[in-house]
C-alpha cells in the first residue's frame, strides 16, 4: 500500500511536468497580449515594451518556459502580472472560500443525493421513483446562474431571511486563523460570525450541490439496484433480516464503489472553482481568480493555479482509490 | 450513549447560536456605515500605478491632487495647492501649497517633497521609487511636463516642455494624486496595498475580491465626512448587485444594467442617478491617409507617407461618408440597443465637456438622402464593404455584435453590403491603430475632462499614424490640428471652447467618423442616501454622501436560529 501511494505520488511530478508544458505553450499560442491587458488601452509602445520585458514576454518561448520552471522548482510560482502579488499568497488567500464552499456543497450533495438514489431503488417504478429521477433531470439540466439568481431574489430579497453575497455581513468582524470562516468563528468563539457565516454559505452550496447531487443520486439508483438484484441480497431476506438492515447495512456498502468514485471527481472538480456560483454569490474563491486572470491573460497566475488544480486533483483521486480499501476490503494495491 | 452525545453536541450549538444573538444585541451600531456595491477589485492601490475604474473609485476617496474638479463638472478649483500661476512664456505653473494638511495614519504633513516625489517617480527613471511601478498614465497624459521643482517646504513649480492649457484637467486625474514619500519608503513596492493619502478617508482593510474598507479620516482639512466607513464590496454579477441594493445589504451601486432601470423607477425605496457619460462610440471610415512617424515625436512633420492596408476607395468621397452616416438610424439603435440609456451622438466629443457645439444637428437619419449622395458620388448600386465590430462590450457600445448587425441592416436598405468581421480585443487594437479595416467600430472613454483628450487623441492629423493611431479614420485636416494646436496655447477656458466648437464643425463635416451614441452613466442608491454627486468622469466622489437613519434588521438572524433550534429540539425528542 504504501509503495502504491509513494509510486502515485512520484506519477504525479510527471503529470505537473507534462501539464505546466501544456499550458505555457496554450496560454500563448491563444492571441492576446497580456502587457496591452496591464497598461490599458491607451498605453504607449514604450510602456508596452518595458513590460514585456519586465515579465520576459519578449523572449523565445522556451527560454520563458526555463526562467519559470527553475523558479517553479524553487517553490515560487513567480508574481501575478495584473496585481503584482504573489502567485502562491494569491492561491493561498483565496483557497478556504472555495474549500468551505466545496464541502458544504459536497456534503449537501452527497448526503441527500445518496439517500434520494437507495429511496428511489428501493421502490423501483413507484412514484417516488419516478418522482426522484425527474428532480434529478431538473437538477442536472438547470443553469446554475439561474438557479442561483432565483434563490438569491426568493429567499434574499423578497423573503429577506438570507443574506445576497458574500462571506460575512459588512461590520462583523472575524480574526482570520485558517480562512474557513466557520472553522475560525468556533476557534475565537464568535457566536455571531459563526451564524453569520452559514447563513452565508446555504445558498451557495446548495446551487452548488444541485448538479453533483442529481448525479450522485442516478448512480447510487442505478449501482444499488444492480447489488440489490444479487444473491446475497435474497439469502439476506431469506434469513429473516430487516429490509432497513439489508438495504442500509449490506446492499449500500456494495454500492458505494461506483459512487464513491463520482464524489471523488466532483470534489476535484470544485477544487477548480465554481466560476458562477461565486460570480452570482459574490464569494472570492479560486473559480473567480482564474477565470479573471485568464481574461486578463495573466500567464502567471493560469500556469501556477493550473499546477495547484492539477495537484489536488491527482491527490483526490489518489485519496478516492485509497478510500476504496475501506469500502471493499477484497480491493489492494500492490 | 449516543443519544447522550448528541444532547452534549445539541447543548454546544445552542450556546454557539444564543452567544451569537447575544453578541449582536451588546454592539449598537452608532457608526454609520456606508456600502458600495462595485462590479469589481481594485487592482492596485497607488494611483500612479492604475488604469481600471475599480481601482480609481476607491483611490479617488484616499487620495487629493494639487487641483480638483469642482462638483459635477470637469472645471478646476484648489485642493492640495491653494492658487497657482502661470509664467509668461506658459510654460510654467507656481503652486502655492496648503499648509497644514496632514497624511493618514500619522505620516505628518504635505510638503514640496512629497510633492515632487508622486511626479518624478513617474518620469525620473533616477527617482529611487521609479522602477516599482508601470506608470502607464505618464506617457500618454504627461509627456509636456518636463520636471517638476521644489521652490521652498510649500512651493512646487512644474516645467512644462511646451504650454498645454489642456495640463490644468490633467492636473486633477488620479494619477498625479499626491502620495506620502515617507509611507513610500516605508512600505516600498508594497505601497499599492498600504496607500496613504490626504483625502477624506483613510484605508483600513482590503480582502481581495470582497472588499475594501476606509474609514473617515479625523485629521481632514476639510470638515470631516458624514459616513464614518465606507466599504466598497465587491458583487461582480449585475442582477445580483441589483438585489443586494433592494435588501439593503448595500446602500449604492454601479454600472446598471440599462434592462433594469425601470426596476429602479418604479421602486420607491431606490433612486436612479444617471447623465450622459464621458464616452462617443463611433464608426471610423478608413480613408487612408495615414503616415508613419519616423522621428516619434507623435506629430505628423517629416513622417513618411505610406499605404494603409485597410484603405477604402470609395471613402475618399465625402458624399459616401456622409451617405453612411445619413443611413444609420442612430435613434433606433439607441432605443433599442441601448435601451434608451444613451444619447444619441452627433458630434465627437460627450455633451457634458466644455467646448461641445450645440448648433450642430449632425447627419439625420434618412436613407433616400443617402441613396442619393451615393449616386451622385458614382455608387448607385452600392459596395461591398466589411465592417469591424469589438469583441468586447464597453460602456460606449455595450453590446457591439448587436449594433453592427443593425448597422448591416441600415446600410443594406440603401445597398451597401456590408460583412462583419471581429478578432481577439488586443490584436483588434493593434490591427485598427494599423489601419487594417475598412470601417471599424470603436470607441472611447474621456481621461480627465478635457475636449483635446477627445478631439486630439482621436480625430486629429497627428494621431494618424500608422500602427499607433489613435485616428483610425485615418483623416488628415490641417486646419482641424491648427485650432486644435491653439486652443493649447491659451489657458483661458472661454477662450478654448470657442475653438473646440470650431474645430467640432469641422470633424463633422469631413465625416470621417460616424458618430453613434454617448451611453449614459447610471448609478442607483438606496433613497436614504443623500449628497451624491455624479461625475462626468465616472469617477466616485463620497465626501458629500450622507446616509438618513433607519430602522434595524436583524429577522434574518432569527429566522435561521429558529430553524436550527427547532431542528435540534425535535432530533432530541424523537430520540
Amino acid at each position: 500500500m504504501k509503495e502504491y501511494v509513494l509510486k502515485r505520488l512520484a506519477m504525479l511530478v510527471v503529470v505537473l511536468f507534462g501539464v505546466s508544458i501544456i499550458t505555457f505553450v496554450l496560454v500563448r499560442a491563444a492571441p492576446g497580449d497580456p502587457a496591452v491587458n496591464l497598461a490599458g488601452e491607451h498605453a504607449t509602445a514604450q510602456v508596452l515594451e518595458q513590460i514585456r520585458e519586465k515579465y520576459h514576454l519578449d523572449k523565445p518561448i522556451y527560454e520563458q518556459y526555463l526562467i519559470w520552471i527553475e523558479m517553479a522548482l524553487k517553490g515560487d510560482l513567480g508574481r501575478s502580472i495584473k496585481s503584482r502579488e504573489l502567485v502562491t499568497v494569491e492561491i493561498v488567500e483565496r483557497l478556504p472560500t472555495t474549500l468551505e464552499l466545496s464541502i458544504f456543497a459536497m456534503i449537501i450533495a452527497s448526503f441527500f443525493g445518496i439517500l434520494a438514489g437507495i429511496v428511489s431503488a428501493v421502490r423501483q417504478y413507484s412514484p417516488v421513483d419516478y418522482g426522484v429521477m425527474f428532480g434529478a433531470l431538473f437538477g442536472v439540466s438547470m443553469p446554475v446562474f439561474w438557479l442561483g439568481l432565483m434563490m438569491l431574489f426568493i429567499f434574499g430579497v423578497k423573503l429577506g431571511v438570507l443574506p445576497i453575497g458574500g462571506r460575512l455581513t459588512t461590520g462583523i468582524y472575524l480574526e482570520r486563523i485558517t480562512g474557513l470562516n466557520i472553522l475560525d468563528s468556533i476557534l475565537t468563539f464568535n457566536g455571531e460570525a459563526f451564524l453569520d457565516s452559514i447563513k452565508h454559505l446555504i445558498l451557495p452550496s446548495v446551487a452548488l450541490a444541485t448538479i453533483p447531487m442529481a448525479t450522485i443520486a442516478r448512480m447510487t439508483r442505478s449501482s444499488m439496484l444492480e447489488v440489490l438484484r444479487q444473491d446475497y441480497i435474497r439469502t439476506e431476506r431469506a434469513k429473516g433480516l430487516s429490509e432497513r438492515v439489508v438495504v442500509y447495512k449490506h446492499a449500500i456498502r456494495n454500492a458505494l464503489i461506483p459512487i464513491v468514485t463520482v464524489i471523488g471527481m466532483n470534489v476535484g472538480l470544485l477544487m477548480g472553482g465554481a466560476v458562477l456560483t461565486e460570480t452570482i454569490f459574490t464569494l472570492p474563491g479560486l473559480g473567480k481568480y482564474i477565470a479573471d486572470a485568464i481574461l486578463a491573460y495573466d500567464y502567471p497566475v493560469i500556469q501556477g493555479f493550473t499546477l495547484f488544480f492539477a495537484t489536488a486533483f491527482v491527490i483526490i483521486n489518489l485519496a478516492t482509490d485509497i478510500i476504496y480499501v475501506y469500502i471493499d476490503p477484497r480491493i489492494k494495491y500492490k | 450513549m449516543k443519544t447522550k452525545l448528541k444532547a452534549i453536541a445539541a447543548v454546544l450549538v445552542l450556546v454557539t447560536l444564543l452567544a451569537g444573538c447575544v453578541g449582536q444585541e451588546k454592539a449598537p451600531e452608532t457608526k454609520t456605515i456606508f456600502i458600495f456595491g462595485s462590479s469589481g477589485d481594485a487592482v492596485r492601490l497607488d494611483p500612479a500605478d492604475v488604469t481600471d475604474g475599480e481601482s480609481i473609485q476607491r483611490m479617488d476617496n484616499i487620495h487629493e491632487g494639487l487641483v480638483e474638479y469642482d462638483g459635477g463638472t470637469t472645471n478646476i478649483r484648489a485642493c492640495l495647492a491653494t492658487d497657482w500661476n502661470v509664467s509668461d512664456d506658459k510654460k510654467t505653473i507656481t503652486f502655492n501649497l496648503r499648509k497644514g494638511v496632514q497624511f493618514h495614519h500619522g505620516f505628518g504633513e504635505v510638503t514640496a517633497d512629497d510633492v515632487v516625489f508622486s511626479f518624478a517617480r513617474q518620469y525620473d527613471s533616477s527617482n529611487w521609487y521609479y522602477d516599482k511601478g508601470e506608470w502607464a498614465y505618464w506617457g500618454y497624459m504627461y509627456t509636456d511636463i518636463e520636471s517638476v521643482e521644489k521652490l521652498d517646504t510649500y512651493k512646487v513649480a512644474i516645467h512644462m516642455r511646451q504650454p498645454n492649457a489642456s495640463i490644468m484637467t490633467s492636473l486633477a486625474m488620479f494619477t498625479v494624486c499626491i502620495v506620502s514619500e515617507k509611507a513610500a519608503q516605508q512600505y516600498g513596492e508594497d505601497y499599492f496595498k498600504n496607500p496613504v493619502g490626504t483625502g477624506p478617508f483613510e484605508f483600513v482593510e482590503w480582502v481581495k475580491d470582497d472588499h475594501i474598507t476606509l474609514r473617515a479620516f479625523e485629521d481632514y482639512w476639510r470638515d470631516p465626512p458624514q459616513i464614518d466607513e465606507l466599504v466598497f464590496k465587491v458583487i461582480p454579477d449585475p442582477s445580483a448587485r441589483l438585489m443586494a441594493l433592494q435588501a439593503g445589504e448595500v446602500h449604492g451601486i454601479e454600472h446598471v444594467d440599462p434592462k433594469q432601470l425601470d426596476i429602479i423607477k418604479n421602486d420607491p425605496k431606490l433612486q436612479l442617478i444617471s447623465q450622459a457619460g464621458m464616452n462617443v462610440g463611433y464608426i471610423a471610415l478608413n480613408c487612408g491617409e495615414g503616415y508613419v512617424d519616423a522621428n516619434e515625436n507623435g506629430k505628423w512633420d517629416s513622417g513618411e507617407e505610406v499605404d494603409v492596408t485597410g484603405a477604402f476607395e470609395p471613402f475618399n468621397d465625402v458624399r459616401v461618408r456622409q451617405a453612411i452616416a445619413h443611413a444609420i438610424d442612430k435613434d433606433a439603435i439607441v432605443r433599442n440597443l441601448y435601451q434608451g440609456a444613451a444619447t444619441a451622438a452627433n458630434q465627437g466629443m460627450p455633451p457634458v465637456l466644455f467646448g461641445y457645439n450645440n448648433a450642430i444637428t449632425g447627419y439625420e437619419y434618412n436613407p433616400q438622402k443617402a441613396r442619393d449622395l451615393l449616386t451622385a458620388a458614382g455608387y448607385p448600386d452600392g459596395f461591398e464593404v466589411v465592417l469591424w465590430h469589438m469583441p468586447v462590450s464597453r460602456p460606449y457600445f455595450p453590446v457591439p455584435t448587436e449594433i453592427a448587425e443593425a448597422i448591416q441592416a441600415d446600410l443594406a436598405e440603401v445597398g451597401i453590403t456590408v460583412e462583419l468581421f471581429t478578432e481577439d480585443w488586443g490584436t483588434y487594437l493593434q490591427d485598427t491603430e494599423a489601419g487594417k479595416h475598412a470601417m471599424a467600430m470603436l470607441g472611447w472613454t474621456g481621461d480627465n475632462g478635457d475636449p483635446d483628450n477627445f478631439l486630439n487623441v482621436l480625430y486629429s492629423q497627428d494621431k494618424a499614424t500608422v500602427g499607433s493611431a489613435g485616428n483610425i479614420g485615418f483623416k488628415k485636416n490641417p486646419e482641424f490640428q491648427d485650432l486644435l494646436n491653439r486652443a493649447l496655447l491659451t489657458y483661458d477656458q472661454d477662450e478654448r471652447g470657442a475653438l473646440y466648437e470650431q474645430a467640432n464643425k469641422l470633424l463633422v463635416d469631413q465625416c470621417s467618423h460616424v458618430f453613434i451614441a454617448h451611453a449614459d452613466q447610471n448609478l442607483a442608491f438606496l433613497s436614504t442616501v443623500h449628497g451624491y454627486v455624479i461625475h462626468p468622469t465616472s469617477r466616485k466622489f463620497f465626501y458629500p454622501v450622507w446616509v438618513e437613519e433607519e430602522g434595524g434588521a436583524g429577522l434574518g438572524t432569527l429566522f435561521v436560529a429558529l430553524l436550527l433550534v427547532g431542528g435540534i429540539v425535535l432530533r432530541i425528542k424523537r430520540k
